[in-house]
């Protein structure tokens, strides 16, 4: 199934995502609200998207960008589902109950960005060890083993 | 991790004999865990009751450092993340790479890619499956897979001088065309190895010791294996007939004839099965793209070596040794990726060793752990 295959068949199942889903570059994108976003993964794995490839996050400076990729095997499609936190209260509700698959993933993303995930039902560090302070992927995080590059590029 | 062992009381059992259940640590520094991973057993008697992975011994901040390396500086540090099968780490980068900057690789170029893959995909599973047997015991199977390692990694070393990470593919192509006459020692090694399978089918699969102990161990349901997102031989061993190669048709693979191995049971046995079975697979895809490669570039043209693509995202896969191997790139028009989040399959597969080792004694944990078949450079990134 293609990119437009894909958006007609959204659109015809649950035609109030329709509005959200974008097309860049040839990759569908649902965005949504991040209070939106269970309701949302539920409706696309009812569509048929029965496994969570990835779950990570980008942080844009203003906001945390959660970014999801769901795969569905029997429609042969791939879909992004993002949604923004804003830094201040990075808080989102857990996957875990749609896809045991988010379990890890998003133990990964609170460890390394610091996004709580409501419902999980494990939420603690899992590549740092668990008294660690800060969360390395954020953009502003300072470690004084860091070693900076100089930009001679 | 703190272990929180408070004093339980012990219970009296019918025959008068106290029973309190223990909890074992094992690992990170263990023989049988596949690299560093611990593992908290909580054992009644012998059988598991609660296996808690406890992971992060190789994080080495591979997502962080890659914010600061350049594109092509990047490719040396996806060679040590899945560091059994460098060059699918490499290609699946590169790929995500190209998907974002719009970059068409040359025809020779993606032959070549597909041909280290596939001989890197054999690599990847000997050592699987001789360290699998030789947690159970089976010596000589480690010896014979790593024999048929080894010349893998001697046509690897002629061909781009490294042994185990080789910065072979990079964005655009691959850096080095083939050496004279490595196509007619890799057709050698096509002619070679299938015997060399079949014996350690015989000598392995074959044993009544080895059938004891990997069948009906770990069994994993074909819809567990989805919803808990594992793929690669792990998905495939319990059915799921999912094989982005055949699926998702990337690059040149549309043009080569080959099957998809499947399990049904979703035990050891079977994930370990299907895994000799796709060497099989490997071979044919060999031999058919050597007779297929054409001469011409095997870099693409036109494109800088302080690669700046456009801003946006890119998430591009491929069928890796280990499952869908995926790279998640985040660019903000700058020479240096925004971004970079590798979608592991180990670390989505390991997750599975909480379910599966429940209920099965502490000697299957170690079998199931090798059948899930982890890498810890890719798990840990």
């Amino acid at each position: 199934m293609n990119v437009d295959e894909l958006r007609a068949h959204i659109c015809e199942k649950h035609p109030d995502l329709c509005p959200l889903f974008s097309i860049d570059y040839g990759d569908g994108t649902v965005q949504v609200a991040p209070e939106e976003l269970h309701s949302a993964a539920k409706d696309l794995k009812e569509l048929g998207f029965d496994a969570l490839a990835m779950v990570t996050a980008v942080d844009t400076g203003d906001v945390f960008t959660l970014v999801y990729r769901l795969t569905s095997i029997g429609l042969g499609a791939a879909v992004y589902l993002k949604a923004d936190v804003p830094r201040g209260d990075p808080e989102i509700d857990s996957l875990c109950d749609l896809w045991p698959a988010a379990n890890w993933q998003e133990r990964e993303v609170y460890d390394l960005f610091g996004v709580a995930f409501m419902g999980h039902p494990n939420l603690r560090r899992i590549l740092l060890s668990d008294d660690w302070e800060g969360h390395p992927l954020r953009k502003d995080y300072e470690d004084a083993s860091m070693i900076r590059r100089p930009d001679y590029i | 991790m703190a272990l929180d062992v408070e004093s339980r009381t012990p219970v009296v059992d019918q025959d008068g004999r106290s029973v309190e259940e223990l909890v074992v640590n094992v690992g990170p520094v263990h023989p049988s865990t596949h690299g560093v991973c611990r593992v908290i057993v909580h054992l009644d008697g012998e059988i598991v009751t609660e296996a808690i992975p406890v992971i992060g011994y190789l994080h080495r901040g591979i997502e962080k450092m890659a914010e600061n390396r350049t594109y092509l500086q990047v490719v040396p540090l996806t060679d040590r993340l899945d560091y059994v099968g460098s060059m699918y780490s490499n290609w699946a980068y590169c790929r995500a790479v190209e998907r974002l900057a719009g970059i068409a690789v040359p025809e020779r170029a993606e032959y070549l890619r597909v041909i280290t893959c596939e001989m890197q995909r054999i690599a990847s599973h000997m050592m699987a499956l001789g360290s699998s047997a030789a947690d159970t015991g089976a010596f000589t199977m480690f010896i014979y897979a790593f024999d048929v390692r080894e010349r893998v990694v001697e046509l690897f070393e002629e061909l781009c001088g490294s042994r185990l990470t080789y910065n072979y593919v990079r964005p655009g192509g691959v850096s080095f065309d083939l050496p004279e006459g490595w196509t007619e020692r890799l057709l050698a090694f096509t002619r070679q190895t299938p015997a060399a399978l079949d014996e350690m089918d015989r000598l392995f699969f074959g044993n009544v010791i080895a059938r004891g102990r990997l069948k009906d161990i770990g069994v994993l349901s074909a819809e567990d294996a989805v919803a808990w997102g594992a793929s690669g031989p792990v998905a495939r061993g319990s059915g799921v007939s999912w094989d982005l190669r055949r699926d998702d048709a990337y690059s040149v693979y549309p043009r080569f004839t080959f099957d998809v191995p499947l399990g049904e049971n979703g035990d050891c046995y079977d994930r370990a099965r299907v895994r000799l079975f796709e060497c099989y697979e490997s071979l044919r895809i060999l031999e058919q793209a050597v007779e297929q490669l054409e001469p011409g570039r095997v870099m693409a043209e036109g494109w800088p070596r302080l690669l700046a693509p456009r801003a946006g995202d890119a998430y591009d896969q491929i069928e890796s040794a280990r499952g869908a191997l995926g790279v998640y790139i985040v660019s903000d028009g700058s020479v240096r990726p925004y971004r970079m989040h590798v979608r592991a399959p180990a670390f989505c597969n390991l997750a599975l060793l909480g379910e599966l080792a429940v209920g099965h004694t502490l000697s299957d944990l170690v079998v199931v752990l090798g059948s899930l078949d982890p890498v810890f450079g890719e798990v840990d990134r």
